[in-house]
């Protein structure tokens, strides 16, 4: 089974976030890390893989995959640490500034050039990257290859060649069905993502990252990046800070002071 | 009422129960695109009559119905109703589509998008149009930086979270005229096919709560509750708000993954958030984050989510949630 895990190099969620002039999400090295959601996925494709009997397993990998300048492999990295057997990095300047399609056409266009050696039997997505939150990756890639959409699992099965997942959205429970090739998002609560051993880490450091440009998948680059955008942002701003918290220590009439706030600022 | 504003412009708004009944997401949709253009709903079943009634209500003269054909063509299946929409859009030659901001309406939106070269606006929380043609106002980074992206496309894609606006009905009612439209999704669309398809019981177990992915207030409870969350329910009943909770208490099993706010679960922006026993961790904030005025009432004066609040009480929720909620509904009446 190959198994195509697409990752995302992010902020992290506890630094500063911020956009450049451009207005494009500022992206530097130091605080990037590989997306939390994207553990999940590459637990759940690790478990597919290591759920196969062993003559299977043996011609089975995981390919963990990104799309981002070299800082991206930071999140690679990551993916290594936690046992992906290969990664590559689609890197072009004429990314830049891509939007949701210019990133679903390179994702997919990685995934189509990682098949001319062999079928890709699952994409496995997180269900969303915590800095755009977006969450349509996913939905893209299957329009982009043709393949059918198991997205927001969270439970996955394969069997026969049959892919099923469980999903639960607001006030529904959905069992869906299709024939693998196809393309997975997971959720949060699908698994718990493993902790990186010793010998995976110190492995980690000295594997090779496949490194591609947009040449080697088949791509112009007016397909991608700003030229092929379909959105552009106009204006960028931080939220100016909230006025300082009132803050009422209860002494037995906290409740009252709290319905006194909403009261007095007509909010009831 | 086309002004020079609205003018030869056209506007589908895809209802998301119209086999029911408008919810608040839809009514915030029509308020939003008539100001837009001439507003066609679109429903991808065929809706009840109180949908056709509220819609005259909206001032909304023409509602489009798709009737797919096909033993698997479930409009529940998200490339399905995308190739429904397709078939809307072509046969209304419509310029905006408007959805409301759920994950599967997303990838509904972006796989339309997709198929008809449109541009997409995810989550935003005003549409207009001027100079730069279709212009939304998003909130990013949970809540802390406003962005404004305009589509540079001829069509455009947009869904819009929740309370965006205040939904009021049209000034004068109309008759809402109901067309019939024949779509027969691809073979691809149904690739992917639904074994099963069941409804939860209401979280609230009946209670009548609104929905917590629209409601206007929410009061939400966390690892402070101990598990207890009648005061968290009492006080919502008094304001009549959605309960919401922390991703730790839905994994305790104290409440159902239905009411989780967070990243991952439910992303609110009601007009009052009143989070109790809850400490603000970045994943719960980026759920919240956007709300309007933001309450928090914890025994830890430390508490992250005081940073972020509007107003906080130091203080025991047992016994500050239900003296609020006793104000409350005195003060109501």
């Amino acid at each position: 089974m190959r198994i195509v895990v697409p990752v995302k190099h992010v902020p992290d969620i506890h630094s500063d976030r911020t956009f450049t002039d451009e207005g494009r999400v500022a992206r530097g090295a130091d605080d990037g890390t590989l997306n939390e959601l994207d553990e999940n996925a590459i637990e759940a494709a690790l478990q597919l893989v290591e759920g196969l009997d062993e003559a299977e397993r043996a011609v089975s990998e995981v390919v963990a995959v990104t799309v981002g300048p070299p800082e991206a492999d930071a999140a690679l990295r990551k993916a290594f640490q936690l046992g992906v057997d290969r990664a590559v990095r689609l890197t072009d300047d004429a990314l830049a500034g891509s939007d949701v399609f210019g990133t679903a056409k390179a994702i997919a266009a990685v995934v189509r050039t990682i098949a001319a050696d062999g079928q890709v039997d699952l994409v496995i997505t997180g269900m969303a990257a915590l800095d755009g939150l977006a969450s349509v990756i996913p939905a893209l890639v299957s329009s982009e290859l043709g393949l059918p959409q198991l997205t927001l699992a969270t439970r996955l099965s394969v069997e026969h060649g049959q892919v099923e997942i469980v999903r639960d959205l607001d006030g529904v429970t959905e069992v869906l069905s299709a024939p693998a090739p196809a393309v997975v998002s997971v959720t949060d609560h699908l698994n718990t993502p493993r902790y990186p051993n010793f010998k995976l880490i110190m492995a980690a450091r000295t594997k090779e990252i496949t490194v591609w440009d947009l040449s080697d998948v088949g791509l112009e680059p007016s397909q991608v990046g700003a030229a092929g955008a379909r959105t552009a942002v106009l204006s960028s701003a931080p939220r100016p800070p909230r006025a300082d918290v009132q803050l009422v220590t209860d002494k037995g009439e906290g409740g009252l002071a709290l319905a006194d706030y909403l009261i007095r600022n007509d909010l009831v | 009422m086309a002004d020079s504003t609205t003018a030869g412009r056209t506007v589908l708004v895809v209802l998301d129960t119209p086999d029911r009944e408008l919810r608040s997401p839809a009514r915030e949709l029509l308020t939003i695109a008539r100001d837009l253009g001439e507003v066609i709903a679109v429903a991808l079943t065929e809706p009840s009559a109180q949908t056709v009634a509220e819609l005259g209500a909206y001032g909304v003269r023409q509602l489009l119905v798709t009737d797919l054909l096909g033993d698997e063509a479930d409009s529940h299946l998200t490339p399905v109703a995308a190739e429904a929409l397709v078939a809307a859009v072509t046969t209304t030659a419509a310029d905006v589509v408007l959805l409301s901001s759920s994950f599967v309406n997303r990838e509904i939106g972006a796989r339309l998008a997709y198929a008809v070269g449109a541009g997409l606006i995810l989550d935003a929380s005003a549409v207009s149009v001027g100079e730069h043609g279709v212009v939304g106002d998003k909130r990013v980074f949970a809540g802390t930086w406003d962005i404004t992206c305009a589509v540079t496309t001829p069509l455009a894609v947009v869904t819009v979270r929740a309370n965006a606006v205040v939904a009021s009905p049209a000034p004068e009612a109309v008759e809402t005229e109901v067309d019939h439209l024949e779509v027969r999704p691809s073979d691809s669309a149904t690739s992917a096919v639904l074994v099963s398809r069941t409804e939860h019981a209401p979280a609230d177990g009946g209670s009548g709560r609104p929905a917590l992915a629209e409601a206007a207030y929410v009061v939400a409870g966390g690892r402070g509750t101990l598990g207890d969350f009648g005061p968290v329910e009492d006080l919502a009943d008094a304001l009549g708000a959605a309960v919401g909770a922390t991703r730790d208490a839905v994994d305790e099993g104290w409440v159902t993954h239905d009411a989780q706010i967070g990243q991952t679960g439910v992303t609110i922006a009601p007009r009052v958030y009143i989070g109790a026993g809850i400490s603000g961790a970045p994943h719960h904030r980026g759920g919240m984050q956007a709300s309007s005025v933001i309450i928090a009432v914890n025994n830890d004066p430390d508490s992250p989510i005081f940073e972020i609040a509007d107003f906080g009480v130091v203080g025991d929720l047992a016994d500050v949630l239900p003296q609020a909620a006793q104000a409350i509904r005195a003060h109501k009446g």
